[in-house]
């Protein structure tokens, strides 16, 4: 497969975590979220591991920092508002740069920084080494209900031509002399998007027909189960097994 | 005579609302023709195929498939028999990917396994498509979007091909090229359309429906030669163009 076609979460490559199974990668996703999650906040030499055990997931997936920082992106708002939290916090005041610091507010946005950013992580390597179609072949093997994964996959799979439609119907508006630069002409915007709407609903009958015409009766084919090679289950035990371990540690369960 | 693979006999359908789609049609198709349905939009073309596999059920008269009635009992084995080719391809190509999408109807009918891969790869071959099987469909070109619902379709190894609006969209090399594979696949075929050449280059036959009721129905040469006959029923060769100055391939 050519790299240009593909969606834009993926990188097309041939490294060792692009081979390894959805349903294995899914599931040491989940692991290292749940234990990164679960780690208090103040143990911080249990983030460095966690950090370790991340960063060699994506030299071993061989992602370019540029593409991970990209995708970073969608982090901003979360980091944006977790910076307010040491400004509005309660409790104890410290003294930072001149400013009077909540203590407790800049725990707070320790806390919301590390995990959302080593959550993030995991994700993008998920993302960045899995297609969307082996991710819903990835689900199914986990026996997630189908009707979960075949809305999941009409979403993925329309998500391009509704935005499409938007598009052409801007491109339509501003032929047409359509500015939209006031909030009083707004309106044509919202009218604009309920007819996407419209159209939508529309193909999903259209859609529906279709299926129809191919004898569907109500329950997606199961695709094929591919065998998962042992060393894969292995290896994302021993992952997620060390990930809980240093979680145990850090609550002082173990 | 064999068994027509579509005998429909007096059909009639109105809309909820009370609009007449299909009044009185009579059609017969057999086996290994190739027949185009011609007529101007809004004439009943779709509601008439939508008929042929139970997506609507006669309110009067009837349908029948190789002999088997169309009725609530047995739309598996009709839909089985007939494949309609949608005119988006967009709402015809569902799945994550062109293979798990042309394997959507044999897989719908039971096939598993090995039986089901060879259904998907015969397929894939026979419209040309067999190295865009693990590509998502929203990254095909118009004309491989069509061809990839054709083998969609064909994966059912139908009894007959009903295509709405092939040509619509193509450009001149892929509409060359589907020429090309209509040609080559061994199966009936009804062509819905009011491209008139391209009717005249792949079908023996034309009906042409007007308003709900068919008002011709012979060699697609002759009727194209009636240039009252098209026009009232507005349709037309392009300007300037005889039927005498077209071949017939």
């Amino acid at each position: 497969m050519s790299g240009s076609h593909v969606h834009a979460l993926y990188r097309h490559g041939h490294s060792p975590l692009h081979h390894v199974a959805p349903q294995v990668k899914i599931v040491t996703a989940f692991g290292l979220v749940c234990a990164v999650a679960l780690t208090p906040r103040t143990a911080i030499w249990a983030f460095i591991a966690y950090a370790a055990v991340v960063g060699g997931l994506i030299v071993l997936a061989r992602l370019p920092i540029g593409f991970v920082a990209r995708r970073a992106i969608v982090l901003i708002p979360f980091l944006l508002v977790a910076l307010l939290l040491p400004i509005v916090g309660s409790g104890e005041r410290v003294e930072v740069l001149g400013l009077s610091l909540s203590e407790q507010g800049l725990w707070d946005m320790w806390n919301v920084f590390v995990k959302a950013g080593l959550g993030f992580l995991v994700a993008v390597v998920l993302a960045g080494t899995t297609e969307v179609p082996d991710l819903l072949r990835g689900l199914d093997a986990l026996h997630m209900p189908r009707i979960v994964t075949s809305i999941v996959g009409f979403a993925v799979r329309y998500i391009d031509i509704v935005g499409a439609d938007f598009g052409r119907m801007r491109i339509a508006l501003a032929s047409r002399g359509y500015q939209g630069r006031s909030l009083a002409t707004w309106g044509i915007y919202a009218k604009t998007v309920g007819s996407v709407f419209v159209r939508t609903y529309e193909r999903g009958e259209r859609v529906y027909l279709a299926m129809l015409s191919r004898v569907y009766t109500g329950s997606m084919p199961v695709s094929a189960v591919v065998a998962v090679p042992a060393a894969q289950w292995v290896a994302a035990v021993v992952l997620v097994g060390f990930a809980a371990t240093v979680m145990l540690f850090s609550r002082g369960l173990l | 005579m064999s068994t027509p693979v579509i005998e429909i006999r007096d059909l009639g359908y109105h809309y909820p609302d009370g609009t007449v789609a299909l009044s009185n049609v009579n059609l017969h198709i057999h086996q290994g023709e190739r027949v185009a349905l011609l007529g101007p939009n809004g004439a009943g073309k779709t509601t008439l195929i939508l008929h042929m596999n139970g997506i609507h059920l006669p309110q009067t008269g009837t349908v029948a498939v190789s002999g088997y009635p169309v009725t609530d009992d047995n739309l598996v084995d009709i839909r089985r028999r007939v494949g309609i080719v949608f005119q988006d391809p967009d709402d015809q190509l569902f799945m994550p990917t062109v293979r798990e999408d042309v394997a959507f109807g044999p897989a719908n009918l039971g096939l598993v396994g090995a039986d089901l891969d060879e259904r998907v790869n015969a397929a894939l071959a026979s419209v040309e498509v067999a190295d865009l099987a693990d590509r998502p469909p929203n990254h095909l070109s118009f004309g491989q979007k069509r061809r990839v619902a054709i083998a969609g379709v064909m994966a059912m190894q139908p009894e007959i091909l009903v295509l709405d609006e092939p040509t619509s969209n193509l450009d001149p090399a892929s509409r060359k090229d589907l020429t090309g594979i209509l040609d080559s696949l061994d199966v009936t075929q009804l062509l819905v359309t009011h491209d008139l050449l391209y009717a005249l280059e792949i079908c023996e036959r034309s009906v042409i429906i007007d308003a709900g009721r068919i008002v011709a129905d012979g060699p697609t040469r002759e009727l194209l030669g009636d240039p009252e006959l098209l026009a009232e029923h507005r349709l037309g060769l392009p300007a300037g163009l005889r039927i005498d100055d077209l071949e017939t391939p």
